[in-house]
């Protein structure tokens, strides 16, 4: 382009070509520009709106859950299971040798506090929602979760142990507010 | 030039399975047209553009627009304050409507001035007028809803204008409501019928380009092009032309949305709908005024509806109401005048509608409205009979020749 635009100054070849070529590059670039300026808001637009951000965060109180007990929460419009684990779950969680694990995480990596595990509850696999949080629903072979869509057994710690998930139950981005609050995302 | 016989394998490979080439050849780039078109000639495609960018925006504001009684008029705040540029979809979409409205009807005022509508062009001026009522559907669907005072009331006042149809009107209304009033019902099929109809308007449009590719555009003499120098292809002259009004329009354009976005809209449809309470003075969007003025012209309910209507319906008859067989006021001494005296009423016209039916608006709008309907009914074929024309030139090339010899220039 700076040939095209020197060119377009003094010197120029026969019929002003040099001045044209810089008026058609000029000029497409600029409507380039314009496209993309207005194409921009327009993607922008489906992005998730200030209303829906604001909501991008969720506070639970834990004092109502009593050990062995889960709860669901809804974040970001989907399920977030809150279990205060029992010694013998945090102890199943914690004796795994991460040899047996598909998506090899140790429990460690996964709850801040033992008795507190906190889990997207979404199978990875496509999306259900897995089985094992109420006393009466099924937990699968390793006493965690299982989900029923597509038949994958999550262990204590929510991790894939059997099935056609890929990866271990995401754990969201969480902060303990104090004892008995956390704040989710 | 012509795209379709480039060398390119692609360009050859597609040609010969879907000629789409050779058309655009044929329709954009080698379209013969007619040399002298002046500025008033980029109002059709403007127009074009400005369907597009209502297409555009529309479809965008449509997936975060609720259509619910209760939760619409929500649900435009939402666009406004939360969605992201929101406020500049809506902005350009609602001072779109002016824009497109204002290039619609310069395009309209262009084909009366330069008798466009006359043959071969009788139908290419009927989709035209077709094109202007699905137009003014739409704006009126639109303009319902943000589901604030001015669009509840406006759906009111003008779906009751179906009430003064005798015998079958009370029941068409309700149909039309689909309830006993104005309410959700209406709000949700106006919401359908609004997103349908523009594309309505993009199937009329093909129609109209299909009729004006057949005989060519008019021009500011109104001469059949009858040599082959008379004519450009339309690609670079009048491409380049339309990119530079296209430049001067989306300019205005911004100019309302970023600076002035609320100038042509009526405050009060910021105060949500309420059933129980009219606001206390009604006034339609500015490209409706004239309309509006004609149908509280009349003492009469369904005179005023029938009035409004043959407004525009009497626009279809024109090409058989102007007798002159000239085209170009140019060459037309008094019609040229009496177009102006029609522009003018038309202004008249709009400013009476803007204003409360009250005192001597009453009467400037009555006289107003019958020298609208004597313009075309009366005063076009008398016109037409009676004037004598000044000299047409032989082509199109005439006048600029003969003021570039040195001769007495006349335009």
């Amino acid at each position: 382009m700076a040939e095209t635009a020197s060119a377009g100054g003094g010197a120029t070849p026969p019929e002003g070509e040099g001045r044209r070529d810089f008026l058609i590059i000029a000029g497409a670039t600029m409507g380039l520009a314009a496209v993309i300026g207005v194409a921009w808001p327009l993607v922008e637009t489906m992005q998730p709106s200030a209303d829906v951000l604001a909501l991008s965060s969720t506070e639970v109180d834990l004092s109502p859950i009593e050990v062995g007990q889960s709860i669901t929460v809804k974040w970001r419009g989907k399920p977030v299971f809150v279990r205060r684990r029992t010694e013998e779950e945090i102890a199943a969680a914690q004796n795994v040798s991460l040899d047996d694990l598909s998506d090899p995480q140790s429990d460690a990596d996964r709850a801040q506090n033992p008795e507190w595990l906190i889990l997207v509850g979404i199978c990875t696999h496509l999306g259900c929602i897995p089985l094992g949080q109420k006393a009466s629903d099924p937990v699968g072979d390793f006493g965690g979760w299982f989900c029923p869509c597509h038949g994958s057994h999550y262990d204590t710690s929510g991790r894939i142990r059997k099935g056609p998930a890929p990866n271990n139950l995401e754990v969201p981005e969480y902060e303990f507010l104090d004892e008995m609050t956390i704040r989710i995302g | 030039m012509g795209l379709a016989h480039s060398q390119n394998k692609v360009v050859r490979w597609i040609e010969y399975r879907l000629p789409v080439f050779a058309f655009l050849d044929h329709q954009l780039i080698d379209y013969p047209t007619p040399r002298n078109l002046n500025y008033w000639w980029n109002m059709g495609s403007l127009a074009g553009i400005m369907l597009m960018v209502q297409i555009v925006t529309g479809i965008t504001l449509a997936m975060h627009y609720t259509p619910h009684a209760d939760l619409a008029f929500g649900s435009v705040e939402h666009i406004m304050r939360d969605v992201n540029w929101g406020w500049m979809l809506r902005y350009l979409h609602a001072n779109g409507g002016s824009m497109f409205f204002a290039v619609v009807y310069i395009h309209l005022f262009r084909g009366l001035y330069y008798g466009s509508y006359k043959a071969p062009r009788e139908i290419l001026w009927w989709m035209g007028v077709l094109i202007l009522l699905v137009m003014m559907a739409t704006a009126f669907t639109g303009y319902v809803l943000p589901w604030g005072q001015m669009s509840f009331w406006a759906a009111t006042v003008i779906t009751n204008l179906f009430t003064a149809i005798p015998w079958i009107g009370e029941d068409l209304t309700i149909w039309l409501w689909g309830g006993y009033s104005v309410d959700q019902p209406l709000l949700n099929r106006f919401f359908s019928l609004h997103y349908l109809m523009p594309f309505v308007l993009v199937g009329i449009v093909f129609v109209h380009l299909w009729a004006l590719h057949t005989h060519g555009s008019n021009n500011p003499l109104g001469v059949d092009i009858k040599r082959p120098q008379d004519k450009i292809p339309f690609h670079p002259y009048y491409t380049v032309k339309d990119l530079f009004g296209m430049g001067v329009m989306f300019f205005i354009l911004a100019l309302f949305t970023f600076f002035l976005p609320n100038y042509l809209g009526e405050v009060i449809n910021y105060i949500p709908a309420n059933p129980l309470q009219t606001p206390p003075h009604i006034v339609p969007e500015w490209y409706f005024l004239p309309f509006y003025a004609i149908l509280r012209a009349v003492p009469d309910k369904l005179g005023g509806v029938i009035a409004m209507a043959l407004a525009i319906l009497v626009l279809f008859v024109l090409p058989w109401l102007d007798t002159s067989k000239v085209r170009s006021a140019k060459f037309r001494p008094i019609y040229k005048q009496f177009f102006w005296l029609f522009m003018a009423d038309c202004v008249v016209l709009g400013w009476v509608g803007a204003n409360p039916a009250e005192g001597h608006f009453i009467l400037i709008g009555r006289l107003a409205t019958i020298y609208y309907f004597a313009h075309f009914i009366i005063l076009m074929p008398l016109i037409g009979w009676f004037e004598k024309p000044r000299p047409l030139p032989e082509h199109i090339g005439e006048p600029v020749l003969k003021r570039g010899a040195g001769g007495e220039g006349s335009s």
